[in-house]
């Protein structure tokens, strides 16, 4: 007899879960944000070359499964300019780890008139908030450059250093060269990112990332830090090596945004992937007008591992992938 | 030549690696939001029995290796090769000492074991989890002493060595796990 028919959380983590969504709903109304829902379902995608969309079909038309709320959320601020947050499921095809499920649900919120290092106060008053009401003890709650973090672990500049540096730097630390990274200094950042520099992060404690390379901008606003160089206003939590969230000061300009949706597909097609589908109501939504804010997706079902003591998404979710 | 990419990987999916063929026995996805994705294996090679470890950007296409699990009968061994058949097909395999390895231990004929071909070729004999074999030498038995502890050597029909009760006879035929190596019961 199989067993897969049974839920692989416990009661009391389902408990938790239910706990900390009433916790988090408390929270924005006391900060006055307004919960939104948005539909899950988009006639386009994102054209970020690392995040893969799942498709579908309504009669003829292809439609996708959101990977996050943004570009709805957006339209919403452009349209009304309130404070908002939803909780939502979002859908990443080919992600599946222990610390990634296909689907899985995300707390999204934005803050007109705050920039990025308003929102990471905020952030962390929440999850300093719902650790507090789960019995955790948090020992620190750190902010650190990217530059800088990179810097004390690993002792390159990554806003200037080139796949070579990188290379030599794995190999001075013995991480081993994965096949298939060659020479794209982004990519050796990232894989830096999970062996080098991740592990230097405090094990019981949230520790904030912010100023990302221009290259891994996404879709936030660009800036010069206090060295003069010109750096994404974008910045991730992490709760020991546990990526929680990342939010951006948000990017403004039509016509930037634009570039950078058409350079991401070029990327996709060199890739011998199929360009997406560019988002016109967006854009036409930023065109409009979006107010000065910045925004953040915070994963709920990791957060809810840390606040659980738990290693793996299993142990959180009710059904997991493997057993729906 | 059949590859597999990395979104392919999972767990006993058969990859060549640095030219030996090796199957997954771990995946892990390394990824960070909104980065390059990596897959961490674990492999075990199949010539081996080595793990190893070794990670690959996300997208990258592995060779597959050409490999299958038949179940084989044994029938008998010639001192140089061991010599199985395929019990549909009466198709007979010969598998040298290096792939019939330790397995040659527990098998005297007609066993019904897992043959892993490479190619077309024998790499590697897995025999059943419980084999029978008779008893050819050891010291006479103590009658009666059926609850007591302490073991003794005996010397099964393969040739095998084993560890036994005491009072085991010659003759017997005991149930052996093959996995451990140990004596489980009288047959």
């Amino acid at each position: 007899m199989s067993d897969s028919w049974q839920p692989s959380a416990s009661r009391e983590v389902m408990q938790l879960r239910a706990r900390m969504l009433t916790d988090i709903r408390a929270f924005f109304d006391q900060h006055g944000v307004l919960e939104v829902e948005t539909p899950l379902l988009s006639a386009s995608c994102t054209t970020d070359p690392n995040l893969s969309s799942f498709s579908t079909q309504y009669r003829q038309q292809n439609l996708y499964l959101n990977t996050s709320p943004e570009y709805c959320m957006k339209r919403l601020l452009a349209a009304h300019g309130d404070a908002i947050f939803q909780i939502c499921k979002s859908f990443r095809d080919d992600e599946l780890g222990p610390k990634h499920n296909p689907e899985f649900t995300m707390l999204e919120w934005y803050r007109p008139g705050f920039d990025m290092f308003e929102l990471m106060d905020e952030l962390a008053g929440l999850v300093q908030m719902l650790a507090g009401n789960s019995g955790l003890d948090i020992k620190t709650v750190q902010k650190i450059s990217y530059a800088d973090a990179y810097w004390q672990a690993a002792g390159i500049n990554p806003h200037v250093a080139s796949a070579d540096e990188c290379r030599r730097c794995a190999l001075e630390h013995d991480i081993e060269q994965p096949v298939g990274l060659e020479d794209d200094a982004d990519e050796w950042l990232d894989w830096l990112m999970t062996q080098l520099i991740m592990p230097t992060f405090q094990p019981d404690g949230f520790t904030f990332i912010y100023d990302y390379p221009q290259s891994q901008s996404a879709l936030a606003k660009l800036y010069k830090d206090r060295h003069g160089t010109t750096v994404a206003a974008r910045f991730e939590l992490f709760y020991g090596e546990t990526e929680l969230a990342n939010g951006f000061d948000e990017l403004l300009d039509t016509h930037e945004q634009r570039q950078r949706f058409e350079r991401e597909n070029r990327n996709r097609l060199a890739l011998g992937m199929r360009p997406s589908v560019i988002d016109e109501d967006l854009l036409q939504a930023l065109q409009h007008g979006l107010p000065v804010c910045s925004g953040v997706a915070l994963g709920l079902d990791r957060l809810l591992m840390v606040l659980a003591r738990a290693d793996t998404l299993e142990q959180i979710l009710a059904f997991p992938f493997a057993r729906i | 030549m059949a590859s597999y990419n990395t979104n392919a990987f999972k767990n006993g999916l058969k990859i060549m690696l640095d030219g030996d063929p090796c199957s997954i026995t771990e995946n892990i996805l390394v990824k960070p939001g909104k980065g390059q994705a990596f897959n961490r294996v674990k492999v075990k090679n199949l010539k081996t029995g080595r793990t190893l470890e070794r990670t690959f950007k996300a997208t990258e296409s592995v060779e597959a290796a050409d490999v299958e699990d038949i179940d084989v009968e044994f029938l008998y061994t010639d001192g140089e090769h061991w010599h199985f058949m395929e019990p549909e097909t009466f198709e007979q395999h010969a598998a040298d000492s290096v792939a019939v390895g330790d397995t040659a231990k527990w098998i005297k004929g007609q066993e019904v074991c897992v043959m892993t071909l490479w190619d077309g070729a024998p790499l590697s004999i897995t025999p059943p989890n419980f084999v029978e074999l008779a008893v050819t030498r050891t010291d006479p038995g103590l009658k009666g002493d059926t609850a007591q502890g302490g073991s003794k050597p005996a010397t099964l029909e393969t040739g095998t060595e084993v560890k036994v009760p005491l009072f085991i006879d010659e003759g017997d035929v005991l149930k052996i796990d093959t996995r451990n190596g140990e004596y489980v019961s009288r047959a």
